[in-house]
């Protein structure tokens, strides 16, 4: 596998979108792609495959990508990551860019675990920081549940990177008057082999609405304080006031108050938000393992001697069944009174 | 791999990993920055029983074989061990000291190879592991076999020749179908993982394992190890969250308020 002697020193971000409506990990990499993409030399540039280009464009533009790579078709939806691998990985193989960011998502993961596997390059996945230094890239990740941050590099390019959610906060371009998103067309591949894994069905359930907890910027959740799951409506209504999305511990998901998506800790989702609110959690190592990245967290627990206070940057001890609905309650007014 | 139809029974391999505790210490070996892992800390990684538990339905409801394999030293065989004891037939253990210090991309390579040698209908994995949380290698694994990869599933069914899985997403599922052989990664939700039985832990201890080393299945020592594997370890620090650890008790009933300044201090409203 010799390293690339020519190629271009752009910064590709593989966008992940529902039908073409950019997430907010998206956006993200954008951003941190205007940084590294400074660094490296070259440029931003945004790869979309699948369908709703149109409404992804402007977003795109806005965020600073100099040019885009678009492969609209209905084909990348119908197979399991078998045609998104196949055409990534020959324009990776023809192009050579500096490096190239997935979401770090089960599907972006997946897509580039086989890209990697495909090409003999390496991938960083679940980067919570990402940087360069020198000609590579330097990665954060957390191991371990959290309680380790290895620091991690790859030998040779191009750089295949999985970037977590909230890794960067996403920021618009500033220089507004640059040129327009060069846009060009590129084929969908789409071999038999690429074709094998077929997605049958989309079943859709429940509440939309709420970020998803691998994604949201703010996160409350809920543990076995809450005795009930009706009770969970007292951690929605405060996960709403805040645009949050709502996790739960394991306790509360194996007693089936809240699906197991939901669930933050060892054996569920590892999330890295701006704020964590936990409430009625009383913060066990496997939850913890899930959550200690969290920038700010906050603990609403009537047990001043619970270990989840150990890891708060604010800690209330207090029955939840007063704090959460008064707590509730004045961030309204608050935002009520700020207009 | 030719996939021959000789009866309705599946020839299944369940890749397991052994992991430390997350309850135990980790520590990362200065020098080379790969774990010290204590075999007594350690455990089979959790959603691999999971996997290990939708193999064994699997032969229940078609016949067939199981065969648990891992890569890893000596003391990484416990986690064979416990699905074996659970009821797979028998195992493989690759184990060569070229493989210390491979990254996710180097395993899932040298798995292949250890894969390779025989027809297996369905390799199932965990969708995760508790100290990496890579998930990078069932995908990585179905790419170097050139088989479909089916991850994250929640329910998995075999129908004559094809597997069809739930594909776990926020909000739903996807239900995908691919034709076997193929690569599944199971997850959380799919089944409820049994305990091991006295008998069972008995039967374990003389169930077959096949040792094998990298040169014994084909691998390309290049690949593997160290300074086979891609990524690097540049450094490593304990996690250093400097928590502000304010601590308000609501004896007074007004902690909502203080929160609440705080929460807007530091702009979340
Ligand atoms: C292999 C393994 C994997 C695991 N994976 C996970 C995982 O992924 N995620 C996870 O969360 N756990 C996981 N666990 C389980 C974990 O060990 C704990 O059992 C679990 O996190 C406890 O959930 P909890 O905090 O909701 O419940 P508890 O530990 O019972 O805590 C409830 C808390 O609520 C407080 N409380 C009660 N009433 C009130 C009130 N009125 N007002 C305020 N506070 C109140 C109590 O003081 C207590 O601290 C795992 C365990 C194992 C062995
Ligand atoms: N050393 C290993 N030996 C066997 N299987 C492994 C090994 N490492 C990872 N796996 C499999 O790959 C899954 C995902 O692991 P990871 O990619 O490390 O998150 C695990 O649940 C195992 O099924």
């Amino acid at each position: 596998m010799a390293p690339a002697l020519v190629g271009t020193p752009d910064v590709w971000v593989i966008l992940d979108h529902e039908d073409g409506v950019p997430s907010k990990v998206s956006l993200q990499m954008l951003t941190a792609a205007r940084g590294l993409a400074a660094q490296a030399g070259g440029a931003a540039v945004a790869v979309f495959c699948g369908t709703g280009w149109a409404r992804a464009k402007e977003v795109v533009a806005r965020f600073g990508a100099a040019g885009v790579l678009v492969s609209e078709s209905d084909v990348f939806a119908g197979y399991q990551t078998g045609p998104t691998v196949e055409t990534l990985a020959g324009l990776i193989g023809e192009r050579h860019p500096w490096g190239v960011l997935f979401a770090s998502v089960p599907f972006g993961k997946e897509v580039a675990a086989r890209i990697g596997a495909r090409l003999g390059l390496g991938v960083l996945a679940d980067a919570i920081s990402v940087a360069v230094d020198g000609e590579r890239p330097v990665v954060e990740h957390a191991a371990f549940g959290g309680s380790l941050v290895v620091r991690k590099t790859l030998r040779s390019g191009p750089y295949l990177i999985c970037l977590k959610a909230n890794a960067v906060a996403a920021e618009e371009a500033p220089d507004r008057g640059a040129p327009g998103l060069e846009e060009e067309q590129v084929p969908a591949s789409t071999s038999d082999a690429a074709k094998r894994a077929v997605v049958v069905e989309r079943v859709s359930t429940g509440a939309a609405g709420r970020p998803p907890v691998d994604e949201a910027a703010v996160i409350v959740s809920g543990g076995r304080g809450l005795q009930d799951p009706a009770n969970f409506s007292l951690v929605e209504a405060l996960a709403d006031e805040l645009g949050a999305g709502v996790g739960a511990s394991r306790a509360a998901v194996d007693a089936g108050w809240y699906p197991h998506s939901a669930q933050v800790g060892q054996t569920g989702k590892t999330v890295s938000p701006q704020l964590y609110i936990a409430v009625g959690i009383s913060g066990a190592i496997q939850h913890r393992a899930g959550m200690q990245t969290a920038k700010t967290i906050v603990a609403i627990n009537q047990d001043a001697d619970s270990p989840i206070f150990a890891l708060s940057d604010f800690g209330v001890v207090g029955d939840l069944f007063e704090v959460v609905p008064k707590l509730t309650e004045e961030l309204r007014k608050r935002r009520e009174s700020a207009g | 791999m030719e996939y021959i139809q000789a009866q309705m029974s599946l020839t299944i391999a369940v890749c397991v990993k052994r992991v430390p505790d997350t309850a135990a210490d980790k520590i990362l070996d200065p020098s080379d920055f790969t774990l010290e892992r204590d075999p007594d800390e350690s455990i089979l990684n959790p959603v691999d029983e999971v996997a290990v538990e939708e193999a064994l339905r699997l032969k229940e409801a078609h016949g067939g074989e199981v065969t648990v394999v891992i890569a890893g030293p000596e003391t990484a065989f416990k986690a064979a061990r416990k699905a074996l004891s659970m009821g797979c037939d028998k195992a493989i253990h690759l184990s060569d000291p070229l493989l210390h210090g491979s990254d996710a991309e180097a395993i899932a390579y040298a798995l292949s190879c250890v894969l390779r040698r025989a027809a297996y209908d369905l390799i199932l994995c965990g969708s995760e592991s508790t100290d990496a949380r890579t998930s990078l290698v069932p995908p990585a694994l179905a790419e170097h076999l050139g088989l479909p990869g089916l991850c994250q599933a929640k329910k998995v069914e075999v129908d004559g020749q094809r597997v069809r899985i739930h594909r776990d997403r926020d909000q739903g599922y996807d239900v995908v179908e691919a034709p076997l052989p193929a690569v599944v990664g199971v997850n959380w939700g799919a089944n409820e993982p049994r305990y091991p039985s006295f008998k069972g832990i008995q039967s374990a201890k003389n169930k077959p394992v096949e040792a094998v080393s990298a040169a014994d299945v084909g691998i390309d020592a290049s690949r593997v190890g160290l300074a086979g594997s891609q990524s690097e370890v540049l450094g490593f620090g304990a996690r250093s969250a400097e928590r502000g650890r304010i601590l308000v008790d609501d004896r007074d009933g007004q902690a909502h308020v203080r929160l609440a300044d705080f929460l807007q201090e530091r702009k979340f409203i």
